[in-house]
């Protein structure tokens, strides 16, 4: 199905918000999510599904201000 | 007298952020040369080749300093909201501060904005550090909101103008005589840091005039001093302006004294 990563359209087969990062590379990073604007904490990925047209965020720490 | 922020006690009133360095090595030098023990850090889209984040986390962690994660860049108030539900978990800290920006050109914030999002964030558990204007009228709103710590600007992010408004700022200082107040933005030169610790701030919070000076670590050590010089004169008490000169060496005895000279 079609979602948007980032920003960025992508094919997915992932069910879940947890099998999406793991299958984008993200197993082990320090990353946090949304989905369609709502966070979602790390313990919650693995129930939450993916739907098509999901905008998901997936974030990491950066230099600020 | 230390600096306490939620709890948390800081012999530094100098609060720097970790943007726009030339380099990892040259931030962590800035940082440590600064004394710094809170710095400002956020948070972006992670691409999962570049792994951005992953190195620049092990930067802060390295540095072993207080992290305190920004909403910046967020417009809306849902935005800046979920964008720090995402920090607290990223950063492991109840920690933010809290930008709604209003305008792209003054990136002045939204008050009203801030202040429902100051709200939200308080009443999840979050210590909300809301970058404001020197707004009253917002300042007692964000506190009945729930923050414990306000942070006006001296002059628009990036500006490095200094303090554009020092009697309202003044007034926000006599206006809020318990509060911790911290200058967040604008600060250009450690003299305009000096100037807002001797109007009774306490802290300095800045991050542009170190990243982009010729020698950040000189700079960031510069700045260390100038916060310190106006923390100092302003334990100290400040004399007032007078409007006249009025000699400070004794008149009485001066040589060739006449009493016409006086007249």
């Amino acid at each position: 199905m079609r979602i948007v990563v980032n920003g960025e359209v992508t094919q997915t087969a992932a069910a879940t918000l947890a099998e999406l990062c793991t299958a984008l590379g993200f197993s082990e990073a320090r990353i946090a999510t949304a989905v369609n604007g709502d966070f979602v904490p790390e313990a919650a990925r693995g129930q939450r599904m993916i739907a098509q047209g999901d905008r998901i965020e997936i974030v990491a720490p950066r230099q600020g201000g | 007298m230390k600096l306490h922020l939620y709890g948390f006690e800081a012999a530094s009133r100098l609060l720097l952020g970790t943007a726009q360095y030339p380099s990892p090595q040259v931030l962590h030098d800035a940082v440590k040369a600064s004394g710094a023990e809170i710095v400002t850090v956020s948070l972006r889209r992670e691409g999962a080749r570049e792994r951005t984040g992953q190195r620049f986390w092990e930067l802060i962690k390295e540095l072993g300093v207080r992290v305190l994660p920004n909403t910046a860049g967020c417009r809306t108030v849902k935005e800046a909201v979920t964008t720090a539900q995402m920090a607290r978990e990223l950063f492991d800290t109840t920690w933010v501060k809290l930008e709604v920006i209003a305008n792209d050109d003054t990136l002045q914030p939204d008050l009203f904005g801030l202040v429902e999002a100051a709200r939200i964030l308080s009443g999840e558990g979050f210590d909300v550090f809301p970058y404001t204007t020197e707004d009253l009228s917002a300042a007692d709103r964000l506190l009945e909101a729930g923050c414990e710590v306000l942070m006006p600007w001296g002059a628009p992010i990036g500006s490095g103008q200094g303090l554009a408004n020092p009697a309202a700022l003044k007034s926000m200082r006599a206006y809020f005589p318990e509060t911790p107040l911290i200058v967040d933005a604008g600060i250009g030169a450690p003299s305009h840091a000096a100037m807002a610790m001797e109007l009774g701030y306490d802290a300095v919070l800045l991050n542009t005039a170190v990243a982009k000076a010729g020698d950040p670590a000189g700079m960031a050590e510069a700045f260390a001093q100038g916060v310190s010089a106006g923390r100092k004169a302003f334990l100290s008490g400040l004399m007032e302006p007078r409007d006249m000169a009025v000699p400070s060496t004794p008149v009485a005895g001066t040589p060739f004294f006449k009493l016409d000279n006086a007249s």
